[in-house]
């Protein structure tokens, strides 16, 4: 995905950038409102972040106009302020959603995923290798074009998977991944997890291998 | 926090009283006035007669024969006549000597002059008006003065004083009825002003510091004015106290964005699992202190709102119904469900935005405690009373514990493992009070915990 983050502080844009770049998305940065105008004029974006305070102006004016604007691209607002008030002010200006700072990336990628799945009409990218299709957005995987219901666990660990074929993940690596950090996990639960993927994954040509003391990969099974 | 004002006396009512008071000193004042001008009069009426009828026997005093003779004329009396029949005395004396009449009746000391004189004093155990008056005969070579005395009682003119008695009481009343009514009326009209600002002071919702502009009567012109340089100064300090907090919260805030997400890309990267550990430690404590920060900050929110609240007619479903259309995404992350139960819409006249607090701490509650593929439960019902029902299959709460887990920054002993500040369910029970209702906790049978926010 292709994302345009408006945020002046630019140790915080560095740090949600090489972070959403980890993900491999693209990311823009305006660091002004007259810098994101520019941006959102000369380039398509598939999301905004959106900071409220900025030098130049409150992003919430951006907002105003951008909704005016023929564009449609979804905004979500990162908020520092913790007012209530606050956030419904920017969801009544046309903001898709809000994350107040500091904010967990997967929920971050989880809100994202909301507000695209909401709107409609924009170019799904979907992963098909190995007899199996897979809408991230969607959250929609067909196997052998039997759809099947994936739950939000499964369906980050299979994307995981898709995204770095043959790339060896450990236990505690997808752990991190698929839980909060409040979250008890026990590697038990991993395993879990693994299981009910490999057993949506049976009809197709894909497989995860455990790895004794390593972890899982996936593979194709051919 | 609200201060009730020390009331001493009321204006109201120190102006109804100094004003009917003064109407009753006025009123009985005019009622003495009056009542002893007609006692005046009526007296000067009775003496008329007297002074005639007295007049018309010395007229009829003649000598005859060298011989003071004193005929009294039938009118002399007719002419005392009363309706209360009053009887009449009389005693006739020549040169002091008495003659005829009464003899216990006497003069009135010295006739002065000749000039009768008037007296009211008791004879004959009962209160009469006595005149005195003399004639003075002169007969060839003679010389004598003929003295009458004569006495009327005062029965008629009692009558008389009772009947201006009772209408100057009458009077006195009516001036007094009218005194008070209008006293009254002024009353009204003088504190109407003031009632009318204290109104409007009163309808101001909480972010309502403008100023006043209406006319307002001239005497009441500088507390106006005080009130809006008042006014002036809180909204001045209270919006720099809301950039101060929105800047704290800012300046506070984006650091801790920037070493969380720092950390989190770290640790995707980092292989070794100590290194993986500390990373997973610092994530936690941002989590924990953001946390904490933010509840602090809508906690102080919810006290000062909690003072004034802003209520307006919403759908608690509508309400339910958006937030967990909010939250579901993270819901998801956990693979928890957010089922909504209950009726289809319960009308209430609350604070949306304190309530959208309430019930979010009860739903991120009830998430943090939530096993995995959980289902989280909110039901909302308008019978017996309109509650929202949160309720989770997680661990439930300690027993004993239940009492004391809606103070301040107090957490369940199973609380260890999660982030927290402990405001959570004080917030909820916050603006439960200022709404009137309560938050209930409770353990289901089924297993799991079950907090209820009835209002």
């Amino acid at each position: 995905m292709k994302f345009l983050l408006v945020e002046d502080n630019s140790d915080l844009a560095g740090a949600i950038a090489s972070r959403l770049r980890l993900d491999g998305h693209v990311v823009d940065n305006a660091e002004t409102l007259e810098d994101a105008k520019a941006f959102v004029s000369t380039g398509e974006y598939d999301m905004i972040l959106l900071d409220i305070m900025l030098p130049d102006g409150d992003g919430r004016t951006f907002l105003k106009e951008h909704r005016a604007s023929d564009l449609d691209t979804p905004v979500i607002v990162l908020t520092a302020r913790s007012q209530v008030s606050d956030r419904i002010g920017s969801l009544d200006l046309g903001a898709d959603d809000y994350l107040t700072k500091p904010f967990d990336h997967a929920e971050l990628e989880a809100r994202c995923r909301a507000v695209l799945r909401r709107k409609s009409g924009n170019a799904r990218v979907t992963i098909e290798t190995g007899g199996v299709v897979f809408d991230s957005v969607a959250g929609s995987l067909k196997v052998a074009g039997e759809p099947i219901n994936l739950r939000n666990r499964e369906l980050r660990l299979l994307e995981l998977f898709l995204n770095a074929p043959g790339q060896v993940f450990s236990k505690q690596k997808l752990a991190d991944r698929l839980f909060s950090y409040d979250d008890d996990v026990s590697e038990n639960a991993i395993e879990v997890y693994v299981g009910r993927l490999r057993k949506h994954l049976e009809k197709s040509d894909l497989g995860i291998t455990t790895l004794r003391g390593l972890g899982y990969r996936l593979d194709h099974a051919d | 926090m609200q201060t009730d004002a020390v009331v001493s006396g009321s204006l109201r009512n120190r102006l109804v009283l100094i004003l009917i008071g003064g109407a009753a000193v006025l009123a009985i004042f005019l009622f003495f006035a009056v009542r002893s001008y007609a006692v005046q009069v009526a007296q000067r009426g009775q003496d008329n007669i007297l002074l005639a009828s007295v007049t018309s026997m010395l007229d009829a005093a003649a000598f005859r024969d060298g011989v003071a003779e004193v005929d009294i004329p039938y009118a002399a009396f007719s002419m005392l006549n009363t309706p209360a029949d009053d009887r009449v005395f009389y005693a006739i004396y020549q040169d002091d000597t008495f003659l005829s009449g009464y003899n216990d009746l006497g003069l009135l000391g010295e006739n002065q002059g000749g000039q009768p004189s008037f007296q009211t004093r008791d004879y004959r155990d009962t209160s009469v008006r006595e005149v005195t008056a003399s004639r003075t005969l002169i007969g060839a070579d003679q010389r004598t003065e003929i003295q009458i005395a004569l006495a009327q009682t005062q029965d008629a003119l009692a009558d008389t004083l009772d009947q201006i008695s009772r209408n100057a009481a009458l009077l006195g009343l009516g001036f007094f009825a009218l005194a008070v009514a209008l006293s009254i009326w002024a009353t009204q009209a003088t504190i109407s002003p003031l009632s009318r600002l204290t109104n409007s002071v009163t309808r101001r919702g909480p972010q309502d510091l403008s100023p006043f502009t209406k006319p307002v009567p001239q005497e009441m012109a500088p507390l106006v004015t005080s009130l809006n340089s008042l006014m002036g100064r809180l909204d001045q300090s209270l919006s720099q106290s809301e950039d101060f907090i929105a800047e704290a919260a800012h300046r506070v805030r984006t650091p801790l964005a920037t070493v969380r997400s720092y950390a989190e890309a770290t640790l995707l990267r980092v292989n070794k699992e100590e290194n993986r550990e500390a990373m997973r430690s610092m994530v936690k404590a941002i989590d924990e202190s953001s946390r904490a920060a933010g509840q602090l900050l809508d906690h102080a929110m919810i006290t000062f709102r909690a003072d004034h609240l802003e209520r307006e007619e919403l759908d608690l479903v509508d309400l339910v119904r958006d937030l967990i259309l909010r939250l579901t995404p993270v819901a998801d992350m956990k693979d928890l469900t957010l089922d909504l139960r209950g009726e289809d819409t319960v009308t209430y006249a609350g604070d949306p935005i304190l309530l959208q607090n309430a019930l979010r701490n009860m739903i991120d509650n009830a998430m943090k405690y939530s096993p995995a593929d959980g289902a989280i439960e909110i039901s909302v019902r308008s019978e017996p009373v309109v509650a929202v029902t949160v309720s989770d299959q997680g661990p439930g709460f300690p027993l004993d514990e239940i009492e004391t887990l809606t103070a301040r920054f107090t957490r369940g002993r199973n609380a260890d493992n999660t982030i927290g500040s402990g405001l959570g369910l004080t917030i909820a029970q916050d603006v439960a009070t200022a709404h009137g209702g309560e938050i209930t906790l409770r353990n289901r049978e089924e297993g799991g915990a079950c907090v209820i926010l009835s209002l």
